[in-house]
């Protein structure tokens, strides 16, 4: 017994001394990156950083923005990685974030880089509006393949649309503010009145919307390619259109809080989310990354989403985010009769 | 009691208490001294502030103003954890889920006595309440009178100085309660525990105080010992409230006179002025029948005092057992009537018979006057 | 006597001595006292003080000078307030805003180019005056020099005061206010078929001989074991777009009012059955005898005795159903649509918007009709007691073959809609890929690759529960004995009483916000529960103290007054009293008490919702989030093994009583 006691405290001891010596630092990070993702995410980082412990605090966006907000006399989290460009745009405005130009940001895709000197954050990969279309449901309804944003409004589709409310759900706003500007402000509101008339409903999430296409529950969702891929890959019956018009896009980005009690592991961090090396592991689920040349093609992701993208005026959104979401609550936001 | 103050200090002296809950004042300027040993009863109609009383001098609930000493001790506003009491209430209080032995031990825990003395002591006092082999079973296991044997040996396990009882005895049925008055009495008498007893019931309060305290409306009508409060009522409330009374309107003659209804008739005496509106107050048991010979002088049945005989018709008869009550009709009652007792032995002897007529005298030391309330 | 003696005398009112259990007893009144002050009545005054912080531009504070053509020569610092009171650009409610306002500078130049070369310069007069560049802050008064180009990208952020600003905001905007109607309708009518289902049901449990009883009952019973999101899923299951039962509804859509109250009727179920069965189980039945010698019909003794005996029970459901469906927000959230109701406004705030103010204003919104319902209720309920102890003949049915089987029937319906629910959440949980690939499998039970903390989550949520039983039924219970048992102390009795039934008007929602803007303040000593269990535990304790407290007063209330003054008497402690009788004789409600917040922290999803974080995530919550992103089948799956958590914990719960009960309660049988 006594022998088992002291083969055992031996053996704590010996597993104290070994997190130590490896974990000096533990930081918060964090993220709005898919779950399954954060595993592999961190032990990459961990390659080369083995004695950094990363501590997740995952979220949707929607909550790890109001998260961060709510904590901004008080931040929890040494490092942001993984979260809207949008959000982080917030949270900049706010002078959360402590400006951190990483090592080798140069040779990222400048639009992946905030265009403050040092910059504020910096992007890892896109994350890019497209539609999802249930095949067999879309056959069984007659109705035609969209191509583009405008098809959309066509009324055969009316009540076979569905998309995510820009008000809880990133995906929507980035949506909207495409729209806005795609086809000019007032155009763009025009468009959304009579996109309107077809929807269905709107969702609170922005992967809801393809997951119920996939299902067949409202054949088109207006979603994000990267969800698109992954509900084709699970089996869903659908076709992932790539609107003609252009497509909105946001970015997954990264940034240090300003006020971490751990600035050189939060520093080596955020240098490590702009290596080569980072955006090949992004790219798994990614089409497109910030380093340039090293994307590679995602299974089911539909092509020349690339080329839609749009040259999206992130300042624009993030300052005009409240107007717009004011404007859209007060034309769509009380569809309080659903029939 | 205001001659009182000059006796050596009673074990418990109670001193201008009051008590008010909110804007109702339960007890009025209550004085009351207690003697060691003594059994008191508080007795009184309900809401008349006894119960009230009794907690004042447990501490359960503080009197507003007032003292309280105990021993030679004030213990005025003294928890009750820190006062010398054991309590018995109507509803036992036991604790259901612990046996009747670890009920009577409750209070010999942790005061410095061995289990082997504890066990000693639970088992005398079990034998004490006349329940020796109870004691492994649970209070919900015994009769309502065994258990208020055990809470009554569990109140005095400590050896209180003081014995408050709350009245125990409501909760049982006719037959029990007699038989348990008895055994509470002659319990205190064997413990010599000075005993206070709250009840209603005044035969319990006759036949067990050494003292009663009469009290109505928060205040003390009257204390004395049973055979005092019973013969001599000071209020015609304690008159009303313990035993039977005939009341009759009347009002004050002169000297040792009373007028009821044109009869003049005599008593020991009065203090009201003449024309003052009495009422004159006998009870039942007290109205004397005579026979066709009761003016005779010399014979056994002389009428003592012929001013206060009465020729009265019987109304009706009422068979109760070992006498009958008698309706009598006169015209100075106007439309009241005398109730009177008489026994099986006078009615055949005097061939009482209902619609007949007969003598009755109210009897001068028995006859009583007390204010005639307005209204 | 004298009119003076009847007036006490001038003087001090005798103040006891305390003896040391009383003060203990009052210390310890205290401690939970300050428990309920820390966990309810601060965080919701921050809430209430942040449904009045506005922000405001203050268009004073800022200064500008323009330069002419060439770029040098500026003008005179001029404010925006100045350029406001020429253009009137802003005016009203445009002032006030949300934490996240802005407000372009190049509306107050009417001949704004930002080609043309005249430079401006931009300052705040105060030092804590705000605004952006682009999005980078500017702070101090320091002037800054840009060009047009760059100018044109200055947004004024907005000024931190106080006022009904918020308010005023909320009622002008339709797409807000229109909620409260919304929710008031859906609980009037939610109230109106529950009441009525539940009333038939439990009017067949109690007055008819039917059949099988006991099975009823428990099915009745089993939406509480729960999450209320969870038939929101059967419901896009059965009468979604791929719903088995699609033309039931004729064309009609699920996702809206009907998905709302049909989902309402059955988490509410229960809660309606237990009051109205109880107000029926206590019908007298000499009245019945009464009416039955007056030769009344079945359907006039109904009228004339049934429903006025079962009239504060029929009441007293109608408050706890309206209560529990406006604010709720798992089921609107899942099944609601575009239909908006108060509860999901403030998640849409706060998760969606990032408005913590308008989060805090709808909270407010929305505790009004609460707490009117509760206090209606309460009011009901204090009258009842009244009839309750009325002594009465319990009412014994007559079989009544043709009565016997309709009732039996309509109980079978109500059954079937039950189980229905449940089953349909099972299967769904089950199948593949509806509707594509029906094969069972049990994918969906793989928590760890959806959103929402996966099994950890699940566990967490175990963990949960038995923190909030044990340490909840501990706090819950001794604080109910402290206020029912101790001496004088009236003024804190009565505060504690106050404070001990506050939490049953107070939606989840509101709590948990109130939660965040308490507790994440980093002046509060107690920031560091933040984003711990501990802080799960300390809200579902408190969210669910009232229903505790009322069961453990009720169960303390039946002790005998008596046993705390014959403790005294005897020199004991009030405690050993405490251990050695009161809690061994009031076990059974202790244990009811336990499992009710285990099984309350298990499905609670309202108010934890603000504040678990990635170690702390719960089943509950993992349901709410895996339907949010569209997983619906993981998300039933979920929700499945929460049914299942509690239906174990009610049998272990069962078992336990028995055997506690049958060793501790041996006094009970004679």
């Amino acid at each position: 017994m006594n022998q088992f006691r002291k083969t055992l405290i031996g053996a704590a001891a010996a597993a104290l001394a070994a997190t130590g010596a490896l974990a000096e630092t533990e930081l918060t990070v964090y993220t709005a990156i898919e779950a399954e993702d954060l595993p592999r995410y961190a032990e990459t980082f961990n390659k080369s950083h083995p004695d950094i412990t990363v501590n997740w605090v995952r979220d949707s966006t929607g909550v790890i923005t109001a998260k961060l907000l709510a904590e901004k006399d008080n931040p929890q989290a040494d490092v942001v990685w993984g979260l809207a460009a949008t959000s982080l745009l917030l949270l900049k405005s706010e002078g959360m974030l402590e400006p951190y130009a990483p090592a080798g940001v140069d040779e990222l895709d400048p639009k992946f880089v905030d265009k403050d000197n040092p910059p504020a954050w910096v992007g890892m990969d896109a994350w890019v509006a497209a539609v999802c279309v249930n095949t067999i449901e879309s056959e069984k309804l007659g109705l035609d393949m969209p191509s583009s944003w405008k098809d959309l409004t066509d009324p055969q589709y009316e009540g076979h649309v569905i998309m995510p409310n820009p008000a809880s759900s990133g995906t929507g706003f980035l949506d909207v503010s495409s729209w806005l500007q795609i086809f000019g402000e007032e155009e763009g509101w025009a468009y959304m009145d009579a996109l309107h008339e077809n929807i269905a409903r709107y969702t609170h999430s922005g992967s809801a919307p393809c997951k119920m296409a996939a299902s067949g529950e409202i054949p088109i969702g207006i979603s994000f390619a990267f969800r698109g891929a992954k509900s084709k890959a699970a089996g869903g019956p659908i076709e992932i259109v790539v609107p003609s018009e252009g497509v909105g896009w946001d970015m997954e980005a990264s940034a240090i809080v300003a006020g971490t009690a751990h600035p050189e592991a939060a520093q080596k961090l955020i240098d490590f989310t702009v290596t080569k090396e980072a955006s090949e592991m992004y790219n798994v689920g990614y089409a497109v990354v910030a380093y340039p040349g090293v994307a590679k093609p995602v299974e089911h992701f539909p092509e020349g989403l690339l080329d839609a993208m749009i040259d999206n005026d992130f300042e624009f959104a993030a300052n005009n985010r409240a107007r717009i979401l004011e404007e859209w609550q007060s034309r769509y936001g009380s569809k309080s009769d659903p029939q | 009691m205001r001659d009182a103050e000059h006796r050596p200090d009673p074990y418990l002296k109670i001193e201008n208490l009051w008590k008010a809950f909110g804007k109702f004042v339960a007890l009025r300027d209550i004085s009351l001294r207690i003697e060691d040993g003594e059994f008191i009863c508080f007795l009184g109609p309900s809401g008349c502030g006894k119960t009230t009383l009794l907690r004042a001098i447990a501490g359960l609930d503080l009197q507003t103003r007032g003292t309280v000493e105990q021993g030679g001790r004030d213990v005025s506003n003294l928890p009750p954890s820190q006062r010398d009491f054991g309590i018995v209430f109507q509803s036992y209080a036991l604790f259901p889920n612990l046996t009747i032995e670890r009920n009577v031990a409750y209070g010999l825990e942790n005061t410095g006595r061995s289990k082997a003395e504890i066990k000693e002591r639970v088992a005398s006092l079990l034998q004490l309440v006349g329940l020796p082999d109870q004691g492994r079973k649970y209070p919900a296991q015994l009769s309502g009178g065994q258990q208020q044997r055990i809470a009554l040996a569990r109140a005095i396990a400590t050896n209180p100085g003081l014995l408050l009882l709350d009245e125990p005895l409501s909760a049982l049925d006719a037959k029990v309660r007699v038989h348990l008055r008895h055994e509470i009495k002659e319990l205190q008498r064997k413990l010599g525990v000075t005993t206070v007893m709250v009840t209603h019931d005044q035969e319990e309060a006759l036949t067990m105080a050494d003292r009663i305290v009469v009290m109505n409306h928060g205040v003390i009508e009257q204390v004395g010992t049973p055979t005092d409060v019973y013969r001599r009522p000071q209020t015609l409330f304690v008159a009303d409230f313990i035993g039977e009374m005939n009341q009759i309107p009347a009002t004050a003659g002169g000297e040792a006179q009373i007028d009821i209804g044109g009869v003049v008739m005599q008593l020991a005496s009065h203090d009201f002025p003449k024309g003052h509106a009495i009422v004159a107050a006998i009870r039942p048991e007290d109205v004397i029948p005579h026979g066709a010979r009761a003016h005779e002088p010399g014979g056994d049945d002389k009428i003592e005092t012929e001013a206060n005989a009465l020729e009265v018709d019987v109304a009706e008869m009422e068979f109760l057992g070992s006498f009958w009550r008698c309706t009598l009709k006169h015209a100075c009652f106007k439309d009241g009537n005398l109730y009177a007792d008489f026994s099986m032995n006078a009615v055949r002897r005097l061939d009482v018979r209902e619609g007949g007529r007969m003598t009755v005298e109210l009897p001068k030391s028995r006859l009583m006057a007390f204010d005639r309330p307005e209204g | 006597m004298s009119d003076a003696a009847y007036t006490i005398p001038e003087g001090k009112n005798i103040k006891g001595k305390l003896s040391r259990d009383d003060l203990i007893m009052r210390a310890s009144m205290i401690v939970i006292g300050l428990y309920l002050l820390v966990s309810m009545v601060l965080p919701l005054y921050a809430m209430l003080s942040k449904s009045v912080s506005t922000f405001r531009f203050d268009l004073a504070a800022f200064e500008v000078q323009v330069s002419d053509e060439s770029g040098a020569n500026f003008s005179e610092p001029v404010t925006f307030e100045t350029l406001n009171e020429r253009l009137g650009v802003v005016e009203g409610l445009d002032f006030i805003a949300g934490s996240d306002g802005r407000l372009g500078v190049t509306q107050f130049f009417p001949d704004f180019s930002f080609r043309s070369p005249v430079m401006y310069r931009i300052r705040s007069n105060q030092e804590d005056g705000r605004f952006l560049v682009g999005s980078t802050l500017h702070t101090g008064t320091e002037w800054l020099e840009l060009d047009s180009n760059t100018f044109r990208r200055v947004q004024l952020r907005p000024e931190q005061s106080y006022g009904l600003g918020n308010f005023k905001t909320y009622f002008s905007t339709p797409a807000l206010s229109d909620s409260i109607k919304n929710s008031v309708m859906i609980a009037v009518i939610s109230t109106i078929v529950t009441v009525s289902l539940a009333f038939w049901f439990a009017y067949a449990l109690n007055r008819s001989c039917m059949r099988f009883k006991g099975v009823f009952r428990l099915i009745a019973m089993a939406p509480i074991l729960v999450p209320s999101l969870l038939p929101g899923i059967a419901l896009v299951y059965l009468f979604g777009n791929q719903g088995f039962l699609k033309e039931l509804l004729m064309g009609a859509e699920i996702y809206g009012p009907i998905g709302i109250v049909i989902g309402s009727v059955f988490f509410t179920f229960p809660h309606a059955f237990i009051i109205i069965s109880t107000a029926l189980a206590i019908s007298d039945a000499r009245l019945y005898e009464a009416s039955v010698s007056l030769k009344a019909s079945a359907w006039r003794t109904f009228w004339t005795v049934t429903v006025p005996g079962a009239r504060y029970g029929l009441v007293s459901a109608a408050f706890v159903v309206f209560n529990l469906v406006i604010t709720d927000f798992g089921l609107p959230k899942v099944i609601g649509g575009q239909f908006n109701v108060l509860a999901v406004d403030i998640y849409k705030q706060v998760i969606g918007q990032q408005n913590f103010e308008m989060g805090a204003v709808v909270s407010v919104v929305l505790v009004l009709p609460a707490l009117l319902a509760f206090a209606l209720d309460r009011y009901v309920q204090s009258k009842q007691v009244a009839l309750l102890s009325a002594r009465s003949v319990p009412y014994e049915p007559t079989p009544n073959r043709r009565t016997d089987s309709i009732f039996f029937v309509y109980s079978c319906l109500v059954a079937v809609f039950i189980v229905g629910i449940l089953a349909v959440c099972q299967f769904a949980a089950l199948v593949k890929f509806w509707p594509y690939d029906l094969s069972f499998s049990l994918n969906n039970y793989r928590f760890n690759r959806m959103d929402g903390g996966g099994w950890a989550a699940y566990f967490n949520s175990i963990k949960l529960g038995l923190l909030t039983a044990v340490f909840g039924t501990a706090v819950v219970f001794f604080g109910a004995y402290l206020v029912e048992k101790s001496n004088g102390f009236r003024t804190g009795r009565t505060i504690f009483q106050m404070f001990a039934m506050m939490p049953m008007a107070i939606p989840g929602m509101v709590l948990g916000l109130a939660y965040i803007f308490f507790f994440n303040n980093p002046e509060n000593p107690f920031n560091f529960i933040y984003g711990t269990m501990t802080i799960l535990v300390v809200c579902t304790v408190t969210h669910f103290y009232t229903v505790s407290h009322l069961t453990a007063t009720t169960a303390l209330q039946q002790m005998d007054r008596e046993f705390e003054s014959v403790s005294a008497s005897l020199k004991q402690p009030t405690l050993k009293l405490f251990s050695r009788v009161t809690v061994p004789v009031c076990l059974p409600a202790i244990l009811d008490i336990s499992i009710y917040l285990f099984v309350n922290a298990m499905t609670t999803v309202s108010a934890v919702v603000f504040l678990y974080s990635h170690d702390t995530a719960l089943a509950s919550v993992a349901v709410l989030n895996m339907d949010d992103a569209g997983d619906i089948a993981p998300a039933a799956a979920m929700g499945m093994m929460i049914f299942y958590t509690n239906a174990g914990a009610r049998i272990l719960h069962l078992i336990a009583s028995r055997g506690i009960i049958g060793r501790t309660q041996a006094w009970r049988h004679r």
